[in-house]
């Protein structure tokens, strides 16, 4: 097995229930990452998903399987997995530049204090915060506070990227525009990124591939849908591009219809597949009724 | 309309004017011509002594022990200055030493569930203990009133920021925790730069209730050994049947325990902060 940047081999979380048997709710995890790479994960509510993350980030163990991240076995947290959780986890005694000066300085103790500032500060600006460095984040709205705590992740540039639903908890409007920065932002650092959402518009823009899990207990990551788009993105244009409704169409239809029952490959890792050229599986869902499954889909995983 | 402090301001001082006009009043001394009560001449007081000052009589006291409140004219009879700061000393003496063992062990007991649980016992039968009860034992071992009082400010303020300490520190939101685990802080780190800041806000309240507490108990701890502090000028006017002394020296200690309280407020608002 050729070594890819990120292995996943075998993950599984159980945790006793209350009859005195166990609870699996994932098992048999295997997937891997290429350095580089924006890969989204997207599963219904409770399959598991925050447990993954949190076991690549080191927050959490597994019961069983292990995690290799360039080749070395990843046993706690680290500076070369930078995490972004969904409620933002900023220091709130701190301000928005000293949240970012806080992990830059983590990150490299040597540099100097003029140094640590004139980075941090570069990062602030990439989110378009450096008016606001100095308010605390009760001072921010929540789509500042994320794009501050984004731009700590970032600043301390790690290896790999884990993000928690980091857009969960804006409104619409705020959300297109932060997830226009983080496309910008990545097309500059190429940063390898690993994010749950349950947003599929959203992980169509930003992703390489798609990792579509099946609904727990014993949850799997049944397929890994690549996201056949031409980069640089944009949120305006993708839509023109006809691949981006297949797509669209295949991950929705798995959410609605197939994630109760979908299975990966023999050998334990995701089925690969590519709506933009493979035959789709069921029928392309009909136009009038198309809104009304989106909303489902939503719904369900919100 | 004024504005609400203006008319609140306004409203304190007619408060304060009416109740010193009914305490004046009520202390008036009677008519010269009424006969001594049996009561009185079997006390071998005479009448004007035996009533509650006026008002009149506690301010003459406080403009002269105020004007001159540094005065030491032997073991009974100091400047009010003076005993204050005997007793201010001893309860910042006190205090400062159960602040040294509170938050260390706060932390320990915040951190570590097993400790925790090995020491909650301990803590739960010390803690009512009234203070003044350790009096005795305290003079057996330490053989020292002065040591002895401040053993007793220790003992008093010792729980309310042990045990503060501990729950700000035990309920640091896990998420602060994770911030400082993901970036490989060490664990002397984590506590100075995360679960210190965190916890602040619920440790300085259980300071603010601390040293509330000590002042309240310097003040019967003195009573108790005697010599200095305004404890013991307290008791000692009061031997001397001095009342407009005693009013006086009241009002001082709520005016000290005000500031006290007042400046951990102070403390307080620093560290606070808004999530
Ligand atoms: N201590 C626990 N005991 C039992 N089940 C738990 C415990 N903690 C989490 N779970 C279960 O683990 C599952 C996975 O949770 P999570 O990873 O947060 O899912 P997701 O992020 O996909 O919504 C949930 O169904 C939850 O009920
Ligand atoms: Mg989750």
């Amino acid at each position: 097995m050729s070594k890819s940047f990120l292995e996943v081999d075998g993950l599984s979380k159980v945790y006793p229930d209350r009859q005195g048997g166990e609870l699996t709710v994932f098992e048999d995890i295997r997937f891997a990452l290429q350095k580089g790479e924006f890969v989204c994960i997207i599963g219904h509510s409770g399959c598991g998903k925050s447990t993954i993350l949190n076991v690549l980030a080191g927050l959490d163990e597994a019961s069983t399987g292990n995690v290799v991240m360039n080749s070395k076995e990843v046993k706690g947290p680290g500076l070369e997995r930078g995490v972004v959780f969904q409620n933002y986890s900023l220091l709130p005694w701190k301000t928005a530049l000293n949240n970012i000066i806080f992990a830059v300085k983590a990150r490299w103790p040597s540099w100097s204090k003029e140094k640590v500032r004139e980075h941090s500060e570069r990062y602030l600006k990439m989110v378009g915060l450096d008016h606001a460095m100095d308010r605390k984040p009760s001072q921010l709205s929540g789509g500042m506070r994320q794009r501050v705590s984004i731009a700590r992740a970032f600043a301390t540039q790690p290896e790999l990227l884990l993000l928690d639903e980091p857009f969960g908890a804006l409104d619409a409007l705020t959300r297109g525009v932060i997830q226009d920065e983080l496309v910008k932002i990545w097309e500059e650092t190429r940063q390898t990124v690993f994010m749950i959402t349950h947003d599929v518009d959203e992980a169509i823009l930003l992703s390489d591939r798609i990792f579509l899990m099946s609904n727990g207990p014993n949850a799997r990551i049944a397929e890994s849908v690549k996201v056949n788009l031409p980069h640089p993105r944009s949120r305006a244009t993708i839509f023109q591009n006809p691949a981006h409704q297949k797509i669209r169409h295949y991950l929705v239809d798995f959410l609605v219809n197939r994630s109760g029952s979908a299975l990966p490959e023999q050998d334990g890792s995701p089925r690969v597949v590519d709506p933009s050229t493979d035959e789709l599986t069921s029928e392309p869902v009909p136009a009038e009724s198309e809104t009304k499954t989106e909303t489902t889909a939503r719904a369900v995983n919100a | 309309m004024a504005s609400l402090n203006v008319r609140a301001a306004l409203l304190s001082v007619s408060f304060l004017i009416l109740a010193l006009g009914m305490w004046e009043m009520a202390t008036q001394p009677p008519a010269a011509t009424e006969a001594t009560s049996e009561y009185e001449l079997l006390m071998g007081v005479s009448g004007s002594e035996s009533r509650v000052p006026p008002p009149s009589a506690v301010i003459k006291v406080a403009w002269a022990e105020l004007s001159n409140p540094f005065y030491d004219a032997g073991a009974n009879d100091k400047g009010i200055g003076i005993q204050l700061a005997y007793s201010v000393y001893r309860v910042l003496t006190g205090y400062l030493a159960a602040m040294a063992i509170a938050l260390p062990l706060g932390f320990l007991i915040g951190m570590s569930p097993l400790m925790y649980k090995a020491l909650n016992p301990y803590i739960q039968v010390l803690r009512p203990i009234s203070p003044l009860a350790w009096m005795p034992l305290a003079l057996f071992i330490i053989q020292d009133s002065d040591a002895s009082a401040i053993f007793v400010i220790f003992i008093c303020s010792i729980w309310p920021m042990l045990l503060n300490t501990a729950f700000g520190v035990a309920n640091v939101r896990s998420d602060w925790v994770n911030v400082a685990r993901t970036h490989e802080l060490n664990p002397f780190k984590t506590a100075i730069t995360v679960i210190l800041p965190a916890a602040a806000p619920t440790i300085l309240t259980g300071m603010r209730i601390s040293i509330g507490i000590a002042w309240l108990v310097i003040v019967a701890a003195e009573m108790l050994v005697g010599g200095t502090g305004i404890g013991y000028y307290v008791w000692n006017e009061w031997n001397n049947l001095d009342l407009a002394s005693v009013i006086f020296s009241i009002l001082m200690i709520g005016v000290v325990g005000m500031l006290l309280d007042l400046a951990l407020g102070k403390a307080q608002k620093l560290v606070e902060y808004k999530e």
